[in-house]
């Protein structure tokens, strides 16, 4: 689906996933952008609009739809799992960690401040999602 | 033991697979089958729950996990993050292979096309429907706005953004 034909290793992938994992305050999909087009430079705007209006429409959360496809498009079945490994295991150990000192500090203010003043940061998928529509429609990419 | 943590096999792999449009679409009933189905927590500690996944990094299904290690520590996030995943994993691995192979009939290339766009206005719309329910005083709707111009205008890592928002928040806090 994809037509970069780039080499990029197993390393590469989980290092790549496992940056995002742990970046992915908030939710990932701004730093899969992030990593992926912009600082790794595994393919273009344009390829990555793609893969993830596919990982849209399809059931399952549309993040991990767009590992399963990179990471199987790059290494086959050992990408998927090396991607979708990368990208969960930060955030499964933080949120455990997390989780255990909530519930120990749970009257600490702060800490509702924190978790709420991260929350608006969903909202920031918008700004690069509306950098990726001008290379979807194909009149020009960055 | 094996009971619980099959209710949550059970449950999750189910939600995997009406999950389209990621998991906040999924959340009300997520929370019903958790709280009013299951009656593994209360309403309170799930809000709880929900605030501390979202503070986590990572793909919001963590809030699954999350779910499964309160029901049945260890085991439990294992099964239930397993569950909400490989459904979704096993089918999404097929879809696209089959499109892979058809990407040379016009038909899935007029697919394609139609997806990049597609996909952008539902994200759209669901960060526009976020900034309704999430941002709820002028502070936190600046934050918005501010994130967003950076993520826009600037090449950085948006985690500078992210920090700055929160540690405004908790300025706020004391402050306001």
């Amino acid at each position: 689906m994809l037509g970069l034909m780039k080499q990029i290793s197993k390393a590469e992938l989980f290092l790549g996933f496992l940056t995002i994992g742990l970046l992915g305050f908030g939710g990932v999909a701004p730093w899969v952008r992030h990593v992926i087009v912009e600082e790794r430079r595994w393919f273009s705007d344009k390829e990555f609009a793609e893969v993830l209006g596919v990982g849209q429409i399809l059931p399952g959360p549309n993040t991990v739809n767009a590992a399963v496809i990179i990471g199987d498009h790059f290494q086959g079945p050992i990408g998927v799992l090396l991607c979708l490994l990368g990208m969960m295991a930060m955030p499964l150990v933080i949120v455990t960690a997390l989780a255990a000192v909530y519930y120990r500090f749970a009257s600490i203010p702060e800490l509702g401040a924190a978790t709420s003043g991260s929350r608006p940061w969903p909202t920031s998928s918008l700004p690069w999602v509306s950098r990726l529509s001008p290379c979807s429609t194909g009149r020009w990419c960055r | 033991m094996t009971g619980v943590l099959a209710e949550l096999a059970r449950t999750f792999a189910t939600l995997s697979l009406v999950s389209i449009g990621g998991i906040n679409v999924l959340l009300p009933e997520i929370r019903r089958q958790v709280v009013d189905v299951h009656g593994w927590m209360t309403d309170a500690v799930f809000a709880h729950t929900f605030a501390i996944a979202s503070a986590a990094p990572g793909p919001n299904v963590i809030v699954v996990s999350l779910v499964g290690w309160q029901v049945a520590g260890w085991p439990g996030l294992l099964v239930a993050t397993l569950a909400i995943m490989i459904p979704s994993c096993i089918l999404a691995f097929f879809a696209a292979r089959v499109l892979a192979r058809w990407s040379d009939s016009r038909a899935v290339a007029v697919i394609k096309d139609a997806l990049g766009p597609l996909g952008l206005g539902l994200m759209l719309a669901s960060g526009v429907s976020m900034v309704r329910t999430v941002d709820h005083d002028a502070l936190t709707v600046a934050i918005s706005v501010a994130t967003a111009v950076f993520v826009l205008t600037s090449r950085r890592n948006p985690l500078w953004a992210l920090a700055a928002g929160t540690c405004v928040n908790i300025v706020a806090l004391h402050v306001g």
